[in-house]
């Protein structure tokens, strides 16, 4: 009775729809000719002026740190947050925690970053920190993604077996010693995963980074961004495929490890 | 076992576990009401119950992974409120056996002396002697998704005996198993229970399982004791209408104890339109009503005669409908009489069947001895 | 204890970068602009004789409500979500019920596979779509070369391509909640509807699709929601006169400076997403 049968066709549409702008970039990538639309022959002239582009490369690499620290950030507050929603039970203000910690993934983007900019330059002439930059788009950036990594440790944590945790207290584990020995093993991939999620969100944030961010602390995203306003160039479209192919690998490899993950 | 029975009679003797009082609400329900239970040391004790009797819960009170809100639990005479769960001379087998997936079994089973910090010789001892005792050598390092329902029930059973804990709790061990499986467990859970001289307590809502295996039962219902007692006891004497059909099964019939005299008691029932005779001493006056029990097994069952009438410990009716389980078979029979009461009978079948001795519509006649009917207190 | 300690931190820092900020927002939104970092006159004001007072300016939602351009940005944006949140569920569904019904082994790399450009730039996702349809893209270039057309069709910077994009860009957010809806089903359901008379498409018709409702309210929240303040994709493919919100909340915080104006924007644009949002929170505690 299950089957895909006739849904095929829509399936097979909706992949091509989802995939076949990908491939044209990935195919005018190895453009030889400078016209992003006709092709005429191959080349890898358009990785290497990429990998000339001092600019494009230093931005790249601010937005890999900033990546990097705020997932970090996001991912402790996420563990944090999912623990008590899945496991805390019923505590007081549960449903006003839950919302809030909830809110930032209907929030638009517009409004994260311009309010948090107005707190940032607040905060500045009133204590005369922080000087926006990498670090207040990381904390921005933390913000945003912390509720992406709840949500997932929380499910995670809700398909575990309570018993698991409580047979450790049984044989003898402190509270601490629970949550480090069977707790975060067994939540690994899901922390993993909303690491993962954190980092690419932030690696992919435009508005709010535009927002938050100073002088001196250029992301890829805004780079990227000016970059499109002036016209295309078959270099956007090396540093997209680049892009898509790290990312697909991390996910494949993240996906396969955690199917053979126990629990 | 004698020893045993012996110990609990003698008031020198403390019990090894003292429940008194213990109450557990959830809002408005009350999970357990005013529990009191001695268990003694070496026992085999059962706690029987339906979904929602307070079982579990009274279960996950003695392991400290829940607070009752009131009263008291005393284990080996120490006052166990608390005591955190982690602190507790106690381990559980759990319901789901709750085996640490991303642990092999040596783990699983070295995890709670591991805890205590134990010296990796220790633990390697233990472990192996764990695994001989629930005959698991060989599996030490299979991971739990590698062994079978048999095999994850006995490691989950050697991990809660590795720290030789008091007090060893099994909620509903076996329930996961099938039929043969789990009947081969409970003969190894009682030549466990007895090589380690353990105490254990067992939840189960299994009677079959309760009687098979425990020196004493408990029967909950509604977060209380119904009765205490060994199975034998609660199953020939049951106290109230609840065990004597939640224990095996049982006609109940309602009736006025007319006459008492020494070898035991008449009692009038209107339902039946006979009297019931019934061995010993009734544990009511003359003149009061009561409930009388008589298990289906001990009632025979035989086609009527035109002239067989009703009597005293002998009903007659229509036979509603007979089924054959192969070892028996089961009589729904409706009596004659203004009630139009319906009782079950069951018979062994002692031969092969080639005819029915009794039929569907058949007008039968079935009796009982005296000593079947007992007289409920309640 | 144990709880004070996990939900200290989380909730702390939600307050000072979440929930703070609105705060200021929203008074901001009362401030009046002027020159000077930041670009806004304080609210509380100290006058001769060291009395504070407190200025309220209700001119920035004065000018929200009687400047029919700001009006129609916020039609135009509920609209324009709206329709896209419409074209993701029918190009999603089929999809999702196609994933839940294949065999077990597939349904996870095909779920994988829906949602690996939503890992990806959503940036240069939708730079990829100005190269298929500028007036000398991959699209024009294919329907010229095959004849179809004979000149090349305008559909960069309208509303056809924005909605393309954002269909583009929200499709997984529809397809993940209809698949986690549409899987659970029990398939026992539908060989009770085929045992009792039942075709396929009435089957469907009738159970699968009202089953499914929860699936597709959650998708189309999850689609609606962010698409209402979407900047990129109007500010890229849409032309000069899709004015969405974030686009014109965006324009008045780095064109014109206008701190206040863009709170006030922010905060009304907030207030238009309350219902929705506590909708999608109400279910989410239901989920749960």
């Amino acid at each position: 009775m299950r089957q895909i049968g006739k849904l095929a066709l829509p399936l097979g549409l909706g992949f091509a729809f989802l995939y076949l702008p990908l491939l044209l970039m990935a195919l005018f990538s190895l453009n030889d000719s400078r016209m992003v639309t006709s092709f005429s022959g191959f080349s890898l002239r358009w990785y290497a002026a990429l990998w000339r582009n001092e600019a494009l490369m230093e931005a790249l690499f601010l937005s890999l740190r900033i990546a990097a620290i705020s997932a970090t950030m996001a991912t402790i507050l996420g563990i944090l947050a999912g623990f008590a929603l899945a496991r805390l039970g019923r505590f007081r203000g549960r449903t006003a925690f839950a919302a809030l910690m909830a809110a930032p993934l209907v929030m638009p983007e517009v409004i994260i970053g311009l309010s948090l900019l107005l707190l940032f330059v607040a905060l500045e002439s009133a204590f005369g920190f922080p000087a926006r930059g990498a670090g207040t788009v990381a904390v921005a950036h933390a913000t945003f993604s912390a509720a992406y990594v709840a949500v997932v440790v929380q499910s995670r944590l809700a398909e575990l077996d309570e018993s698991l945790e409580e047979a450790a207290m049984d044989l003898g584990a402190r509270p601490w010693g629970v949550f480090r020995q069977v707790t975060l093993p067994l939540a690994a991939p899901a922390v993993g995963a909303g690491w993962l999620l954190a980092f690419t969100l932030s690696l992919d944030d435009l508005v709010v980074a535009s927002f938050v961010s100073g002088p001196g602390a250029t992301t890829l995203p805004m780079v990227v961004f000016s970059a499109v306003r002036l016209g295309l160039t078959p270099e956007l479209y090396a540093l997209a495929t680049l892009l898509v192919l790290a990312v697909a690998l991390a996910l494949v490899l993240a996906w396969r490890l955690l199917r053979r993950w126990p629990g | 076992m004698s020893s045993l029975r012996e110990a609990r009679r003698d008031p020198a003797v403390e019990p090894f576990l003292r429940i008194e009082g213990v109450t557990k609400r959830y809002g408005a329900v009350a999970a357990l009401e005013g529990v009191d239970l001695s268990i003694w040391r070496g026992e085999f004790f059962a706690l029987l119950g339906g979904s929602g009797s307070g079982k579990s819960t009274l279960l996950r009170c003695l392991a400290g992974l829940i607070q009752p809100d009131g009263g008291r639990i005393l284990l080996d005479g120490q006052d166990m409120a608390g005591v955190p769960a982690h602190e507790r001379p106690v381990n559980m087998m759990f319901q789901s056996y709750a085996l640490f997936p991303h642990l092999d079994v040596a783990r699983n089973i070295g995890f709670g002396l591991k805890q205590e910090g134990a010296p990796k010789a220790l633990v390697r001892e233990r472990v192996g002697e764990m695994l001989a005792l629930v005959r698991m050598e060989g599996f030490a390092n299979r991971r739990p998704h590698e062994l079978s329902g048999g095999q994850r029930a006995r490691v989950a059973l050697a991990r809660a005996l590795a720290k030789r804990p008091k007090l060893l709790l099994l909620d509903e061990p076996l329930s996961a198993l099938d039929k043969n499986l789990r009947e081969s467990m409970q003969f190894e859970l009682q030549r466990i229970q007895e090589t380690t001289g353990t105490t254990f307590v067992i939840v189960t809502h299994d009677q079959e399982e309760a009687m098979t295996m425990a020196t004493r039962l408990a029967v909950m219902d509604r977060g209380a004791l119904v009765q205490v007692g060994t199975p034998a006891e609660v199953y020939e004497f049951p106290n109230s209408r609840f065990t004597a059909d939640f224990l095996g099964t049982a006609n109940i019939f309602e009736g006025v104890i007319e006459t008492v005299t020494p070898d035991g008691a008449r009692i009038a029932s209107k339902e039946l339109d006979l009297d019931i005779l019934a061995e010993g001493e009734p544990p009511k006056p003359q003149g009061s009503r009561a409930f009388v029990a008589i298990r289906p097994e001990r009632m025979r069952i035989a086609r009527a005669t035109p002239d067989d009438g009703p009597a005293a410990n002998r009903a007659v009716g229509r036979v509603r409908d007979i089924a054959y389980a192969g070892n028996v078979f089961l009589y729904h029979v409706v009596l004659e009489g203004n009630a139009g009461k319906e009782i079950r009978v069951t018979q062994p079948v002692l031969r092969r069947i080639t005819e029915r001795p009794v039929d569907w519509e058949d007008r039968v006649v079935v009796t009982w001895d005296r000593h079947a009917a007992l007289v409920l207190p309640e | 204890m144990r709880r004070t300690v996990v939900l200290a931190l989380p909730l702390l820092w939600m307050a000072v970068f979440f929930l703070a900020p609105f705060v200021i927002v929203l008074s901001i939104a009362f401030a009046e602009a002027a020159e000077g970092l930041p670009p806004y006159a304080p609210l509380l004001r100290w006058v001769g004789d060291g009395l504070p007072v407190l200025q309220l300016n209700l001119g920035n939602f004065q000018l929200l409500l009687e400047d029919p351009y700001y009006l129609d940005a916020y039609r135009r944006s509920l609209t324009v979500a709206g329709i896209s949140a419409m074209l993701c569920l029918l190009l999603g569904y089929p999809m999702a019920l196609a994933i839940a019904r294949a065999p077990e082994r597939w349904r996870s790399p095909l779920l994988l596979a829906v949602m690996l450009p939503f890992w990806t730039s959503f940036l240069l996702r939708i730079t990829a779509w100005i190269g298929i349809l500028q007036d000398a893209g991959w699209l024009n270039g294919a329907l010229l070369a095959l004849g179809l057309i004979t000149e090349p069709l305008h559909i960069l910077y309208t509303d056809a391509a924005m909605y393309l994009g954002i269909t583009y860009g929200y499709l997984p957010f529809m397809v993940l909640p209809l698949y986690a809806n549409l899987v659970k089903h029990d398939t026992a359901l539908l060989e009770a509807a085929a045992d009792l008379g039942a075709k396929p498409w009435r089957a469907f018709l009738q159970v699968t699709l009202p089953l499914s409702i929860p699936g597709m309210i959650a998708g189309f929240l999850l689609v609606f929601i962010p698409a209402v303040g979407e900047f990129v994709i109007p500010e890229l493919l849409g032309g000069p006169g899709a004015q969405l919100i974030g686009r014109v909340l965006w324009t008045e915080f780095f064109q014109n400076r206008d701190w206040p104006l863009a709170s006030a924007l922010a905060s009304a644009l907030l207030l238009a997403l309350v219902l929705p949002i506590a909708l999608f929170q109400w279910r989410a505690a239901r989920a749960r």
